[in-house]
């Protein structure tokens, strides 16, 4: 019934109960304040609330864990989710966020046992979130032509223990595909220029067919995409925008002006009046909860390009 | 359901759950031979999608027979056009054909495509028209008379996009941007053990059954008589898939929280059964007929959809009745057995209390299902609450803000935008959606603070004023 878990088995694509030597952990000290760090026998790191020290404190604890700092201050050991690491993960490049991340999974259909092709590899924020996704039977193809990023992805997939779902090519996809053919069910598209890729997005789908996604900036972008898009027979083009806005819970206080009401009334009226009274001796207040939306937020991350193929 | 194996993944087979799509539109069937079904006012047999691939595009034919069609890029192309409206006046005689002879058309068995051409010669001023609005024209003549008909393979995108633009009642207006925020911010994964509490047709479960791909476990948390699966069961999910799945009454879930319902189950599942028989055994059996409230709108769900085939058919199911019956009663029985067990062992999983993942999406106050639910989470996992409204979620926000245990509090909601984009033409789609529902959601932690092995201050040492401090920051 319930999968047997091995704790030695990759973290980001899989739950696992207690703290390791080798695994990457979130440090969370508070109020959207939290950092990543890789948890090593002897290891030691600073927070605000003094040293943690990994051997005592955390090797061997449970994540989500509250633990004490040195100076008395306490953090909490969470697991690294894909979307606690797109948070948290050193910026190589501008990334995806989860609320796109979350519709492009959904929008390609992504599921166990996928087979995904994506360019850009970037920091390596989408690539996380497909493979938490097609684990255990899919797999990802990466293509990032700065060598340097392709290397520093490599290693992280390797930290994060997902290395064996994903492979990683430095080349440049609008001149040398994904490097696989008649493969993928979706393809993903994080480039400059996507219109110069679809043509190797295509031969990098099943033949029987798959979905394909561009994320663009710019509707120029978009409309060349589209345009190719439609040149290679792809079907239910469809771009949309995705925004998300959160809300502060707050508790309003709001006075209510003094209009100049008289406390003469008193005996002609009933009890829905006695609350009156009382406000001349102290301004009445209305009190309420609110979602209150921050004064500046994300306007705008790009434009989602989907659309379908059926190769017969 | 019985599922009828696929021998290949991409063909259509009898017996398996398809999605028509026409335009922007989309409906769920199931494949029956000689079985009419109503789609866009249009009835047809599915009986030539068999065999053929998922993705085909068939169009209606006489009988109501689909024949493949296949995409043709475009028509012929408009060789003459205007370049503005001056001199397009709208006299209501610009079409030379009256209804009466395009009805004859169609009753001649025309085509579509050659309605739409005779359509074109017939306007005095298709040909003043701009190009843009030539495109238009045909693209609106085609929409009308040309019905083609896609066969698509089921999926989280095609139903959420459906439900939503079907039947959002039954979904509590769960948009589908929202559902794959909630998939996501769940981090719902193969391996996970899932518990999922939905009063959306089970839509919510269907797309979390998707993303477990047959690994791992998810328990349903039902209200009423039984749980929901009508949207769960168009996903056409193979048998491997099911068994992972328990459910469990959240009218129980209590009697777990104080421990009576372990002493209660094991004693004896008979004498249990009896005990209880008026009340929640009775219940499951006069699910199908009662009008038990909770029980209402999953009903709703499924009939409409039958009827619609039934009266189509003429015939219904009538002369399999009497044999059905004696068979129902004795699947009654079986499933009553099978739906103990699940039960026994949703309760086992439950008590565990180490669950990768909470969802909750009902209508219902979310406040008392999340705090309670929340007790069977293991910590730092994720969970998940939808809401129409916001403001059950701002109660729920400061609910568990004064219980704890939770970090990453966010309530948060999703715009969604279509787009236009064609060449000159790109904006951003006239209609938008009002609103798709706010989602609050967070990260599990534990109460327990765990000492340093090596600290040597005493805990009274600690000291109060910075514990509140933290405590105050966290969000």
């Amino acid at each position: 019934m319930c999968q047997f878990k091995n704790i030695n088995s990759m973290s980001f694509a899989e739950y696992k109960e207690l703290i390791e030597h080798g695994d990457t952990a979130i440090i969370f000290l508070g109020h959207d304040s939290m950092f990543p760090v890789s948890i090593q026998q002897g290891g030691q790191t600073q927070t605000k609330y003094g040293v943690i020290r990994h051997s005592s404190d955390l090797i061997g604890k449970k994540y989500g864990s509250k633990v004490t700092c040195s100076k008395g201050g306490w953090v909490y050991i969470l697991y690294p989710t894909p979307e606690l690491w797109t948070m948290n993960l050193p910026h190589r490049t501008q990334i995806l966020y989860s609320t796109d991340i979350s519709i492009i999974t959904m929008m390609l259909e992504l599921k166990p046992g996928s087979v995904v092709c994506e360019s850009g590899t970037g920091s390596g924020s989408l690539s996380h979130a497909i493979i938490r996704t097609v684990a255990p039977t899919g797999h990802l193809y990466t293509v990032e032509f700065h060598q340097q990023r392709a290397e520093k992805a490599m290693e992280e997939f390797q930290q994060h223990k997902v290395s064996h779902l994903v492979t990683v090519k430095n080349q440049d996809v609008c001149k040398e595909g994904f490097g696989v053919s008649d493969i993928a069910d979706a393809v993903f598209l994080d480039i400059p220029s996507p219109w110069e890729a679809i043509r190797h997005a295509k031969s990098a789908l099943k033949s029987e067919g798959g979905r394909i996604c561009s994320f663009s900036p710019c509707i120029e972008q978009v409309q060349r995409t589209c345009l190719v898009l439609a040149e290679h027979g792809f079907t239910e083009i469809n771009t949309l925008e995705i925004l998300l806005r959160v809300y502060d819970v707050r508790t309003i206080n709001l006075q209510i002006p003094d209009l100049g009401r008289m406390t003469e009334d008193k005996g002609s009226s009933d009890g829905s009046d006695k609350s009156k009274q009382i406000s001349t001796a102290q301004p009445e207040c209305a009190l309420f909860k609110s979602g209150v939306s921050p004064r500046e937020t994300v306007g705008h991350t790009g434009y989602l390009t989907f659309a379908s193929i059926s190769l017969f | 359901m019985d599922q009828v194996s696929p021998t290949h993944p991409r063909l259509i087979a009898e017996g398996e759950f398809v999605v028509l799509k026409r335009e922007d539109v989309f409906k769920a069937v199931q494949v029956q031979r000689r079985r009419k079904v109503i789609f866009e006012k249009q009835w047809m047999y599915l009986d030539n999608t068999i065999g053929k691939q998922y993705g085909t595009t068939f169009e209606v034919s006489s009988g109501g027979n689909l024949q493949t069609k296949k995409a043709e890029i475009a028509a012929a192309e408009p060789k003459e056009a205007g370049s503005d409206n001056r001199n397009i006046v709208d006299d209501g005689r610009s079409q030379k054909l009256t209804r009466e002879d395009i009805e004859a058309l169609k009753e001649k068995g025309i085509k579509g495509d050659e309605i739409v051409q005779q359509l074109i010669e017939n306007s005095t001023t298709f040909r003043d028209k701009t190009e843009f609005a030539q495109e238009k024209y045909i693209k609106k003549k085609k929409k009308k008379y040309e019905a083609l008909i896609t066969v698509l393979k089921p999926s989280t995108r095609i139903l959420a996009m459906m439900y939503y633009a079907r039947e959002p009642g039954k979904i509590c207006q769960l948009r589908y941007d929202t559902l794959a925020q909630m998939l996501t911010l769940g981090n719902i994964h193969a391996g996970s053990k899932v518990i999922v509490m939905e009063t959306c047709a089970g839509l919510v479960l269907g797309a979390v059954m998707e993303r477990l791909g047959g690994l791992g476990s998810v328990i349903q948390m039902y209200p009423g008589g039984g749980p929901v699966r009508a949207a769960t069961d168009s996903f056409g999910f193979t048998k491997s898939f099911y068994k992972i799945l328990t459910e469990f009454p959240l009218s129980k879930v209590e009697s777990l929280h104080s421990g009576t319902y372990s002493s209660r189950s094991a004693s004896s599942e008979t004498s249990r059964v009896s005990e209880e028989g008026n009340e929640s055994v009775g219940e499951k059996q006069s699910n199908a007929t009662d009008n038990e409230e909770n029980s209402n709108p999953a009903m709703d769900t499924a009939q409409p959809e039958e009827q619609e085939d039934m009266e189509a058919s003429g015939e219904g199911p009538l002369h399999h009745k009497d044999t059905e019956k004696k068979m129902q009663a004795v699947q009654k029985k079986q499933k009553q057995d099978e739906r103990k067990r699940k039960e026994s062992e949703a309760a086992a999983l439950l008590q565990a209390k180490n669950a990768d993942g909470l969802m909750i999406a009902s209508r219902f106050h979310p406040t008392p299902v999340l705090l309670s639910l929340l007790e069977f989470i293991a910590p730092s996992r994720p969970f998940v609450v939808y809401c129409q409204y916001k403001e059950p979620l701002l109660e729920c926000f400061t609910k568990l803000r004064e219980r704890g245990g939770v970090v990453n509090l966010k309530l948060s909601e999703t715009w969604l935008r279509n787009y236009q984009v064609l060449p000159d033409r790109s904006h951003p789609k006239l209609v938008m959606s009002g609103g798709g529902g706010y989602l609050l959601h967070g990260t599990t932690v534990s109460t327990e603070t765990v000492k340093p092995n090596t600290n040597i201050e005493p805990k009274t040492g600690e000291p109060a004023p910075k514990k509140l401090k933290t405590e105050e920051q966290e969000c």
